[in-house]
């Protein structure tokens, strides 16, 4: 136990200069590269001295080391400044566009392994055999879809030709705002508030995009799922299991598919980063009100402030997760040594 | 094992020395019957994605030749109608001809995914030969940058560098390349990692060839056939970037032809239900990448046959 403690508290420490790499390189791309923030807001014919003053407010007439350290200590005391185009602190803008992410994520990996790793282990279990051959197949294609235009056919069969789910939104036109202000998850938020018809009406709204999601990644899971349990299935423990009579059905799924989730767990948290960049897309396809629309629009707006903070909290979300994932891989799989 | 090791460099004997097409064609099959015995499904699925690949390579070298109009012409017909015979996959709400812009938008997004897969193996091999190589306080950085780099979602990153450089062929293709480079340079260290290892560089070393030498003649080499198959997944993916890219309004200027740029205007003609603006383009999209990932999963089985034991 006391070992185990001790590699959390390592892999906390290594987490920070993950973090630390992150910011700097969002620092790189943000300020050092070619490309004036100020002007490009400003538009060409703008006056030096507008430029120069509105450089100023930003700090970024100061040199770009004391800009770096400015950033860093931003960032470390929460604060990720102000919008240059709205009345609005950049955090702000974030707050409620953050949940609305994650959800869409969160479902979107239920999905991803709703599909993947069931369909994974039949393959596996069935190897060589034509359902092997056509999971492989689909599984292939799978991976190769575009989000965006995953998310635009689905819409467009299942919204505009069948009606059966909203086209797009998070929520219908009747639904009050003020329900979704506990949390902003408003799945969450609707079953705190005991409201059933919000709640229906949420989760809607949420299955296009979220299954969008989890049919496209479901594709590498399949791949992942089945290459493991065909490793798991060799093994000598497998065989014991069929000697002792266990049925053949048992041996598969609990024995062997338990034993190949911990490579899939990894995986989860490698996929978090393309569910990331998946959900980006298919907010925009589902006009869904989250950090990668709230990061496109701004960009249109050159509000660069916005801009950095949003891919900020990406870093920091993604640095969190891959932490998070290798937390839990050593608590499921006791073989890990720490 | 040792039967598909021979495989690999399966090249039937000639039988005589002058070329004739009734020869070439029988070499033809009984080159494809022979590599159909020894690698069986992956063979087929490497040939049906260098198929794809040829064909939209041909779309995008000689487009005139296909297209009956050109990509930006405003009266190719009627607005917004419907596959037809005149115009195979319709017409958009510019009165262009869907079919016409969907193959000259192929030479964009091939060339764009070409050499944005060119530019980060130019820098992510070189780095990762040297890193895995030197060793030390330079490769543990390095290391750490890169997989910070691999670590973030690669869209944003190509998003924030896209946005900052300004719409341009130029300037997306390097906003693709960037999220790449890790990916060759992980590869390629991992191992270099290995091969530094074997006697017969240490045999080079000891009689003092030169670190580039070694580098690149004797370490590189092994890792060719691993970087081959990268590179065309690479490019799958890479197809995908660039049209989410310019889906999302990133990517290039109006006036280029491209997948990506017509699927966000098709999005907008969706709710009234023209399929054909979206369902063309995103099609296009998704058969080239697997095209490529075909190529290259095909090229792993093939050229890695321990693969194939299982």
């Amino acid at each position: 136990m006391k070992g185990l403690l001790r590699y959390i508290v390592t892999r906390i420490a290594l987490t920070i200069p993950m973090v630390f790499v992150l910011l700097t390189i969002v620092f790189v791309v943000l300020r050092v590269m070619p490309g004036d923030p100020v002007s490009a807001f400003l538009g060409g014919h703008a006056p030096q001295s507008v430029i120069d003053q509105k450089k100023e407010e930003l700090g970024l007439n100061k040199p770009i080391y004391v800009q770096y350290v400015n950033y860093l200590g931003q960032i470390a005391r929460f604060n990720l400044g102000n919008s240059m185009v709205l009345d609005q602190t950049v955090w702000s803008a974030i707050r409620d566009k953050l949940p609305a992410t994650i959800e869409l994520t969160l479902f979107g990996m239920f999905f991803t392994l709703l599909i993947g790793v069931p369909l994974g282990a039949f393959a596996a279990r069935n190897r060589r055999s034509p359902a092997d051959f056509g999971i492989r197949i689909f599984g292939n294609v799978a991976y190769c879809i575009p989000v965006y235009w995953m998310g635009l056919m689905l819409q467009l069969v299942f919204a505009v030709w069948l009606h059966w789910f909203p086209v797009a939104g998070r929520t219908g036109a009747r639904v009050v705002i003020s329900t979704f202000s506990t949390t902003g998850f408003y799945v969450l938020d609707a079953i705190i508030h005991g409201n059933i018809p919000i709640l229906l009406d949420v989760l809607d709204h949420l299955f296009l995009p979220s299954i969008t999601l989890g049919i496209v990644l479901s594709g590498v899971f399949i791949r992942l799922t089945r290459a493991n349990m065909l490793d798991t299935l060799k093994a000598d423990f497998i065989l014991a299991a069929h000697a002792r009579g266990v049925p053949d059905r048992i041996v598969t799924y609990r024995h062997g598919l338990k034993n190949a989730f911990v490579p899939i767990l990894t995986m989860l948290g490698l996929q978090f980063a393309i569910l990331l960049s998946g959900a980006i897309l298919t907010e925009t396809t589902f006009s869904w009100p989250g950090m990668g629309r709230l990061l496109v629009e701004r960009i249109y707006l050159r509000d660069y402030p916005v801009v950095q903070g949003v891919i900020v909290i990406f870093a920091i979300m993604v640095s969190v997760i891959s932490l998070i994932v290798d937390l839990l891989y050593a608590l499921i799989d006791p073989r890990v040594k720490y | 094992m040792s039967d598909s090791k021979t495989g690999t460099k399966a090249s039937p004997p000639m039988p005589h020395s002058r070329f004739s097409p009734a020869g070439a064609v029988g070499m033809l099959f009984r080159g494809i019957s022979k590599a159909n015995r020894t690698y069986g499904v992956e063979w087929w699925i490497m040939i049906v994605g260098i198929v794809i690949v040829l064909f939209v390579a041909y779309c995008a070298l000689l487009p005139q030749t296909i297209a009956p109009f050109g990509p930006n012409n405003q009266n190719a017909g009627p607005q917004l109608s419907p596959p037809s015979a005149a115009h195979l996959f319709g017409t958009d709400n510019l009165n262009r001809d869907v079919f016409s812009r969907v193959i000259w938008g192929s030479r964009t997004i091939l060339g764009v995914a070409f050499a944005a897969a060119l530019v980060s193996s130019l820098i992510g091999i070189p780095l990762g030969l040297f890193s895995g190589y030197v060793g030390g306080a330079v490769d543990r950085i390095l290391s750490l940058v890169m997989d910070s780099v691999y670590a973030f979602p690669g869209l944003i990153l190509a998003i924030a560098f896209a946005a900052m450089l300004g719409p341009g062929v130029v300037n997306i293709t390097l906003a693709v390349a960037v999220i790449y480079i890790p990916t060759y340079f992980r590869l390629v260290r991992g191992q270099t990692l290995q091969l530094k290892q074997q006697l017969y560089v240490e045999a080079a070393r000891s009689i003092g060839a030169k670190r580039g030498t070694i580098l690149f003649r004797y370490i590189f080499p092994n890792i060719i056939a691993t970087v081959v198959v990268v590179f065309s997944l690479n490019i799958a993916d890479a197809i995908t970037t660039e049209a989410a890219l310019s889906y999302i309004g990133l990517g290039l200027p109006a006036g280029i032809p491209d997948w990506g740029m017509d699927l966000s205007m098709g999005k907008s003609f969706l709710p009234s239900g023209v399929w054909w603006m979206i369902t063309f383009p995103g099609m296009m999209i998704m058969l080239l990448a697997l095209g490529f990932t075909m190529l290259g999963e095909g090229l792993a089985e093939i050229l890695n046959p321990r693969l194939l034991e299982k």
